[in-house]
């Protein structure tokens, strides 16, 4: 357990999002701590999604702020905001015309990165993502699911972020390979110690990977628990999410948390 | 075959009405592609001007052509010569599928792509150059093949208003009632539609992203 004292990495101070007079997120407040891993469980339009397209501002709010470091991500410079942080989104978004190297190699290139120290980056990332040497000149559809997935956490790695945000990771990959990377995922964050928010609608994986678990229904934040925590809590919506998911549960509690 | 021999005998005049030809429709659709291309992008990038463009672009494809010719005569710098009249008038009928295809081509990038390259903090300029315009490169190229093969048949008509090329054989075999000699404006016509159809279509293979 991280202090609770230190600034939190990413704040929402009562946050709300309005599309054509429809809230999709009423007055969330939120911290996330450095190195944690907050996990976003919640139903399609919960309003999951939009809080993490509001840490990077492709969505802004209607009113409230979101800090990052301590700073209105408004006071930032856009692009800056968003090359210091990682993002990946389920469908992974690998720009099609671009290798493996490339697409991993994006963001360092345009930060004017030496050429040597991108291709010496790339191999770093593709060693750190489980992936072959020989991957790196292929494009994205010659390779998995899990080999995209792989290729889209490396990009968002590229240029060394201290947040990562991720929509739905390891969502379209059949349950071994979800598995496998979820595996890898927590070892590669015991050694990196990003501050990771991520979005899941599995109970199973939020309870695997999150330190703390924020649920949401219906654009509000319900309750934010640890795992542990999640399973005996008598919160109506919390209890509905433990049931529906069963005793599959009870095993992965403990795992991957020492 | 006597057309053949025809356009033998003749073939210093075919030459020379080909390079006219060739003149009006390289120029025409240079112009189109240098006004249709970024109005396209304007267009994926504004939704709200989209109908406007395209209904103008499309009223303006409605204009009989020989009639089009006809409207523009009186303009003052451009009536003064013929070729320049039929260069504005073939680079407005070629406007419309280039227009058009660069739209769908920009709008047909996958948006979960998009939204990657977003969040990474590429700049609008950045998405453009390094993903839309080369995802989309293959789709305005078959808009600017569509905009060429047409060009080259209307261009016949320019002749009609004295801007030369292959037409002239046409109108004349016309007035002649000579088959041979608008069959030696019309093959070549032809064969130049067919060119510039591979041509780029060629172009548009090479150029296809992955």
């Amino acid at each position: 357990m991280q202090s609770r004292a230190a600034t939190p990495v990413i704040e929402f101070r009562d946050v709300s999002y309005c599309v054509a007079a429809t809230d999709v997120l009423r007055s969330l407040t939120l911290q996330v701590h450095p190195g944690e891993i907050l996990a976003l469980l919640g139903r399609s339009g919960s309003g999951k999604t939009t809080t993490l397209k509001l840490v990077n501002r492709l969505v802004s709010p209607t009113s409230g702020e979101v800090l990052v470091n301590g700073v209105p991500n408004t006071d930032a410079d856009l692009t800056r905001l968003r090359r210091s942080i990682g993002y990946v989104i389920q469908e992974v978004g690998l720009f099609p015309h671009f290798s493996v190297a490339q697409n991993i190699g994006l963001v360092p290139k345009i930060e004017g990165w030496p050429e040597a120290r991108v291709r010496a980056r790339v191999e770093e990332l593709l060693q750190m993502t489980g992936l072959a040497p020989e991957l790196a000149s292929r494009y994205p559809h010659q390779l998995s699911g899990g080999q995209r997935q792989r290729v889209g956490v490396a990009r968002a790695l590229a240029a060394d972020p201290e947040i990562l945000l991720m929509d739905e990771p390891f969502g379209a990959l059949d349950p071994l390979t979800r598995d496998e990377l979820q595996r890898e995922f927590l070892s590669l964050q015991r050694r990196l110690r990003k501050t990771v928010v991520f979005v899941t609608h599995d109970l199973h994986e939020a309870m695997r990977l999150g330190s703390r678990i924020a649920l949401m229904e219906a654009g509000k934040l319900v309750t934010i628990l640890a795992p542990d925590e999640f399973l005996r809590s008598t919160d109506p919506w919390a209890a509905a999410y433990v049931k529906a998911f069963g005793d599959r549960l009870e095993s992965t509690a403990t795992e991957g948390k020492s | 075959m006597n057309v053949f021999r025809f356009i033998l005998q003749n073939r210093g005049q075919v030459l020379e009405l080909t390079g006219e030809h060739l003149w009006l429709v390289g120029l025409s659709t240079l112009f189109a592609t240098l006004i249709g291309i970024p109005l396209g992008i304007v267009i994926a990038h504004w939704p709200r001007l989209n109908k406007p463009v395209l209904a103008s672009a499309n009223i303006i494809q409605t204009v009989p052509s020989l009639a089009l010719f006809g409207f523009l005569l009186p303009v003052p710098w451009l009536g003064a010569r013929a070729d320049r009249l039929a260069i504005l008038a073939l680079t407005l009928y070629a406007l419309l599928p280039i227009i058009r295809n660069t739209y769908t081509g920009i709008r047909g990038v996958d948006p979960a792509v998009m939204e990657a390259g977003r969040g990474m903090g590429l700049t609008d300029l950045q998405l453009l150059l390094q993903v839309e315009l080369p995802l989309a490169v293959s789709v305005i190229l078959s808009g600017v093949r569509t905009a060429v093969v047409i060009s080259v048949g209307l261009a016949t008509i320019a002749a009609a208003i004295g801007a030369g090329g292959l037409g002239e054989f046409i109108f004349r075999g016309l007035a002649m009632v000579d088959n041979r000699v608008i069959l030696a404006g019309a093959v070549p016509a032809a064969i130049l539609a067919l060119l510039a159809d591979v041509g780029v279509g060629w172009l548009e293979k090479r150029l296809q992203p992955r």
